[in-house]
């Protein structure tokens, strides 16, 4: 798969003037990667993109795709395909002059292009609907005749815009599988922007998660789950519980952090925080809700902490108990729902503990949601 | 919204008073283009005659004025809609502390009075001639030239406004689009951008020719060797007003109401079709179906209109006001007769008065109109050049004699001197097809 | 400015963005300013023949100006009355013109923009907009059939011996007023009905619920919403009727000249172009003052006109 074309940015700052969107990004991205950037609203994901795709330039650094210095460049110019989020279909040209618009500026015929459609139709499933006009279409139809418009420019890069953002629910789990499939098929280099993380989690090879204008953290999904960062990494990827609080002591790349309300705790210190905490600095503890178990092991003094139930879901694969936590916010803890199932009542008296590799602490930092 | 009847009752009247304000002078007009008296007025009502007709289509000043203002009209509107569109898409991207001088600046051909723009015009233009040490006859001082840039001044202004209207509406994504899919920007706008704002560059072309069109204040100070209709019918106008003016006011208007209604009947269509969830060609698809007229109240006036007028034109063809026009005068001679003779019989009863205001000064000018039958179609149709005289025996020639026939106008068009009216070798119908709802039709298809 | 230039650029390209700049440059330096510069420098010039035209007499001077206040060298009194009288008429009818527009057109616009739409509104709509699109030459000859000495009124006035001559409506200047008032009802109706059309008719409900008299709604509901639609309506239909040429050259009576046609009589008349010019500049100026003026005494913005 290391066969397409890669993408660096190096170094770029990208500004509105005197605002500055995107501060030092610094992304190596291989070739045939399905790449995802991962961000809230407003963090300069989009903006990222569109200095790849050439509507933007860099205030400074450089961007290149395959090695090669776009600077000047403009979009027309660059071996990308953009998929735009409301997927800008040309709502007065018929489906198949839609997709073949890249050949038709290029001066091809009518029947090659036409043949090629064809071909594309096939290839997203929607045979014989060429004629059609995109407003006759639905909103998944529309999707992939956005796919197969870009895929026919012949693109080395293609650049996704949240194109699943405008779909309902189940069209979105089912096209997830269907780009995923379809990228695995012609083999380029897909860059994914999204806020969804679902969908970064499950469709991606490396994921770029965004706070406002800076990248955190880059890795797998798997890294950036279950080994984030930074704070906000952490609390933005998945569900997590959090517990602010002081570093005491580090020891065999652990660190046992003295909390406000619930105690100290020890957990592992994350791999891109390694050497950034010191004995006194301010920290944050994150648990999963997966991380926890109802046990009682005297043992383990720093991984256990004890708490009121506030109340209790039902999910059917899991059930979900919710403990009165630190600063008024609730823990969450999940457990597998394997058959002895209980539910616990409001005000209960509950012990849990965790293993410390499960839990990770880094620095105190900006959380996602506040 | 009220229920009191005195309210609506007020609300009716006032409507009324309104509406007749609007359209009384138009009606009124349009009836003295019918009058055969030589001053244009509804009464006394004299006999019923087409003549006014022959006689504006005769009327080679008019068809010249027509000419310019064709020409004009054209590259009006081409300039203007290039650069009304050019100001709009620049306002869209604009630096936006520049935006709103830059909107002042492009706006203000509306405020400006139109003379003032003629005038600036005709000085500016001017001294660039002496500037480069042009002679007087150089193109920077033909009258097309200096009308065409003085009417498109404030012309642009309002395509300019069209086309923001417009591009409100259009997603800038499209055009990102097309441009990431490797066309270049002209090709991006070309096929993408253009093609969107089509329906803007149909009303903008139709309301820069309108506008052009009509213009005087401007006009009338660049228009040099190069009168345009509106000139000619203004020096006319205040010369001396003739029915034949209202003729052609009367034509205009025919054709205004025309189309309007073709318009309204279009808009309804897409209306219809819009509620019924299918696109336009599939309800539309011609004039063949009666399903056309279904909830389309403006389409049932729009063929009664056509109706109307195809029936008024044949009526043409065959109403000869001769025999009534000879029994009106002969009526009048009697009368006046009459009258003459009892102010004999009162001035010998009472030489102490002199003076008669009301039937002494009145005859004579009536008397004018009626005995001197140079208006008199036959007479008209005879000393056309180039028409036959009319054999004895032979039908009615239409009044009209087919100067309006479309194609004898394309003759004139081009060099204005080929002007042969074939009326008398083809009396097909009077207004040679101008009303014939399939040419209109081809016209009409501009508009939108 | 720089950084503008180049996103400019590279969101319409070369070929394109250079069209787009040539395009407005025209219309803007050479249609729009230069002309205006231009003309204003020629107001200042003498009126030579072409020969001595950039020579050593063609120096800028106040004259033309001059004139237009005291009137010619040498002449009896002391003010140019007859031009000066002539310009302040014209303002003074056209605020008359205007104000008549108004009264006439404010119900009007009302009811178009407060009714529930559908057919009757358009078959309304369509009439309004049909007089528009005939010729202002051939709207003021109906004016002048209607008016004239034979005319339909005094015809109707005669025939039941309301009087016995003519009125002469033409000297009166009722035929002109009548027909300016006319040619721009359309400009002052649809502003207002803009306004008055997005206007909630809950407020209108809500005050009648709190028992508020007709009157009462429209002076302290609709007429401060419609503002910005009244003003706008107001500032074109008086820059017209104070630029008109046709109405007054077509129905004004032989005694009372509007000032365009001052203007038009120096330049294609007199052959006088530097004094037309100093004419027209006058208009221009007073034109702008009293458009800018309206504008900050309404506080309404330069957007809200031409809508």
């Amino acid at each position: 798969m290391s066969s397409g074309v890669g993408v660096d940015l190096q170094d770029v700052w990208i500004k509105f003037g005197d605002f500055v969107a995107v501060r030092e990004a610094n992304v190596n991205i291989n070739g045939g990667d399905f790449f995802s950037f991962l961000g809230g609203s407003g963090c300069g994901k989009t903006t990222i993109l569109r200095a790849v795709s050439g509507f933007l330039e860099p205030a400074q650094g450089k961007v290149l795709i395959g090695g090669n210095d776009m600077a000047g460049k403009g979009p027309n110019e660059r071996p990308t395909a953009l998929i735009f989020q409301n997927l800008a279909l040309f709502p007065l040209m018929k489906v198949w002059e839609n997709i073949a618009f890249s050949m038709e500026v290029r001066g091809a015929s009518a029947g090659e292009r036409r043949k090629r459609a064809d071909e594309l139709l096939d290839m997203i499933a929607l045979p014989g609907q060429g004629d059609k006009l995109p407003s006759e279409l639905s909103g998944g139809q529309k999707q992939r005749v956005a796919i197969a418009r870009a895929l026919c420019a012949e693109p080395d890069v293609l650049l996704l815009d949240e194109p699943l953002s405008a779909l309902d629910l189940g069209l979105r789990h089912h096209m997830r599988t269907e780009l995923r499939e379809i990228q695995q098929r012609v083999g380029i280099t897909f860059i994914y922007i999204t806020h969804d993380q679902g969908e970064a989690l499950t469709m991606s090879d490396n994921i770029a998660v965004m706070r406002t204008a800076v990248i955190d953290q880059i890795g797998t999904g798997k890294d950036v789950y279950d080994d984030p960062s930074t704070a906000f990494v952490a609390s933005f990827v998945g569900v997590n519980n959090m517990y602010r609080g002081k570093v005491k002591s580090i020891s065999n790349g652990q660190a046992l952090v003295e909390t406000n309300r619930t105690g100290d705790l020890l957990a592992r210190i994350s791999t891109g925080a390694t050497g950034k905490l010191a004995v006194g600095d301010d920290a944050m503890v994150f648990i999963r809700p997966e991380a926890f178990d109802i046990a009682d092991d005297k043992s383990k003094t720093n991984t256990r902490i004890q708490a009121k139930v506030s109340h209790s879901e039902f999910e059917g694969t899991s059930y979900s108990v919710f403990l009165e936590g630190d600063e008024g916010k609730e823990m969450k803890m999940s457990l597998i729902n394997r058959g002895e199932a209980r539910m616990y009542k409001h005000g209960e008296e509950l012990t849990i503990q965790y293993e410390a590799n499960n839990a990770v602490v880094v620095p105190a930092g900006e959380v996602a949601g506040e | 919204m009220t229920n009191s009847p005195l309210i609506r009752f007020g609300i009716m009247a006032y409507l009324i008073l309104f509406f007749s304000y609007l359209l009384g002078p138009l009606i009124l007009m349009s009836i003295t283009a019918f009058n055969s008296s030589s001053f244009p007025q509804v009464a006394p009502w004299e006999v019923f005659t087409f003549e006014w007709f022959s006689e504006l289509f005769a009327d080679e000043q008019i068809i010249e004025g027509l000419r310019n203002s064709f020409i004009i009209g054209f590259f009006t509107v081409i300039l203007s809609v290039a650069m009304g569109m050019a100001g709009a898409l620049v306002l869209t991207q604009i630096w936006p502390k520049l935006r709103s001088t830059y909107y002042t600046i492009i706006i203000a051909p509306i405020l400006i009075p139109g003379v003032v723009l003629g005038i600036s015009t005709l000085v500016f233009w001017q001294r660039v001639n002496s500037l480069f040490g042009l002679p007087d006859t150089s193109f920077l001082q033909d009258g097309i030239f200096l009308t065409v840039l003085g009417q498109s001044t404030f012309i642009s202004s309002y395509c300019m406004l069209v086309f923001v209207a417009r591009l409100q509406r259009y997603d800038t994504g499209l055009t990102e689009a097309a441009l990431d899919l490797g066309a270049t920007h002209v090709q991006a706008f070309k096929k993408i951008q253009l093609p969107f704002m089509m329906p803007a560059v149909g009303s903008a072309s139709v309301l820069a020719f309108l506008a052009s069109f009509e213009n005087y204040n401007t006009t009338t100070f660049t228009f040099m060797d190069y009168p345009t209709l509106t000139i000619i019918l203004s020096q006319k106008v205040r010369l001396g007003i003739n029915p034949s003016v209202s003729a052609l006011a009367f034509l205009i208007i025919c054709l205004t109401v025309f189309f309007a209604l073709v318009h309204e009947v279009r808009s309804r269509r897409a209306q219809l079709a819009e509620a019924n969830g299918a696109p336009v060609g599939a309800v539309g698809g011609g004039f063949r179906a009666p399903k056309i007229f279904a909830g389309n109240p403006a389409a049932v006036v729009l063929a009664l209109f056509v109706a109307a007028a195809v029936g008024t034109l044949l009526f043409a063809q065959v109403y000869d006001p001769t025999p009534a026009k000879k029994a009106f005068m002969e009526k009048k001679r009697i009368e006046q007769q009459k009258r003459i003779e009892a102010v004999k019989e009162r001035m010998r009863l009472k030489k102490l008065r002199k003076s008669f205001k009301g039937p002494d000064i009145f005859a004579p000018k009536k008397e004018k109109s009626a005995f001197g039958n140079a208006f008199d179609p036959k007479n008209l149709n005879n000393s056309r050049p180039g028409t036959k005289p009319l054999k004895p025996g032979s039908k009615p020639v239409a009044p009209f004699g087919g100067a309006f026939n479309t194609k004898n106008l394309g003759d004139i068009g081009p060099d204005g001197k080929k002007a042969k009216p074939k009326s008398s070798t083809k009396p097909k119908s009077p207004f040679g097809g101008v009303f014939d709802p399939s040419n209109l039709g081809k016209v009409g298809g501009k508009t939108n | 400015m720089n950084g503008f230039m180049k996103d400019y650029f590279r969101t319409n390209g070369l070929a394109m963005g250079w069209t787009l700049i040539l395009l407005v440059g025209f219309w803007v330096v050479f249609l729009i300013i230069l002309p205006q510069i231009a003309m204003l420098d020629f107001s200042f010039r003498p009126n030579l023949p072409p020969p001595e035209m950039g020579g050593p007499k063609d120096i800028h001077t106040l004259d033309n100006y001059k004139y237009l206040i005291y009137g010619a060298q040498g002449s009896e009194s002391t003010y140019n009355i007859v031009d000066l009288s002539v310009f302040v008429r014209t303002l003074i009818a056209a605020v008359f013109v205007t104000i008549f527009d108004l009264v006439l057109c404010y119900p009007i616009a009302y009811y178009l923009g407060q009714s529930k739409g559908g057919g009757t509104l358009r078959v309304l709509v369509l009439l309004l907009i049909i007089p528009y699109w005939i010729n202002e030459i051939l709207r003021a000859f109906a004016f002048k059939i209607i008016f004239g000495d034979s005319g339909v009124i005094n015809e109707v006035l005669m025939f039941f011996h309301l009087v016995d001559s003519p009125i002469d409506f033409i000297k009166m200047n009722v035929a002109l007023y009548a027909g300016l008032g006319y040619a721009y009802i359309l400009l002052m109706i649809f502003p207002m009905y803009n306004v008055i059309e997005s206007l909630d008719r809950n407020q209108i409900e809500a005050a009648r619920d709190m028992g508020a008299s007709w009157a009462m709604i429209h002076r302290r509901i609709v007429i401060p919403f419609a503002k910005p639609g009244i003003s706008s309506g107001c500032t074109m239909v008086f820059m017209l009727s104070a630029g008109a040429l046709a109405a007054p050259q077509i129905l004004g009576g032989p005694s009372s000249l509007w000032f365009t046609q001052r203007v038009y009589q120096w330049f294609n008349m007199n052959g006088n172009w530097t004094q037309g010019s100093a004419y027209a500049i006058v208009l221009l100026v007073t034109c702008i003052i009293i458009v800018l003026s309206v504008m900050k005494l309404f506080k309404v913005n330069m957007g809200d006109i031409g809508k």
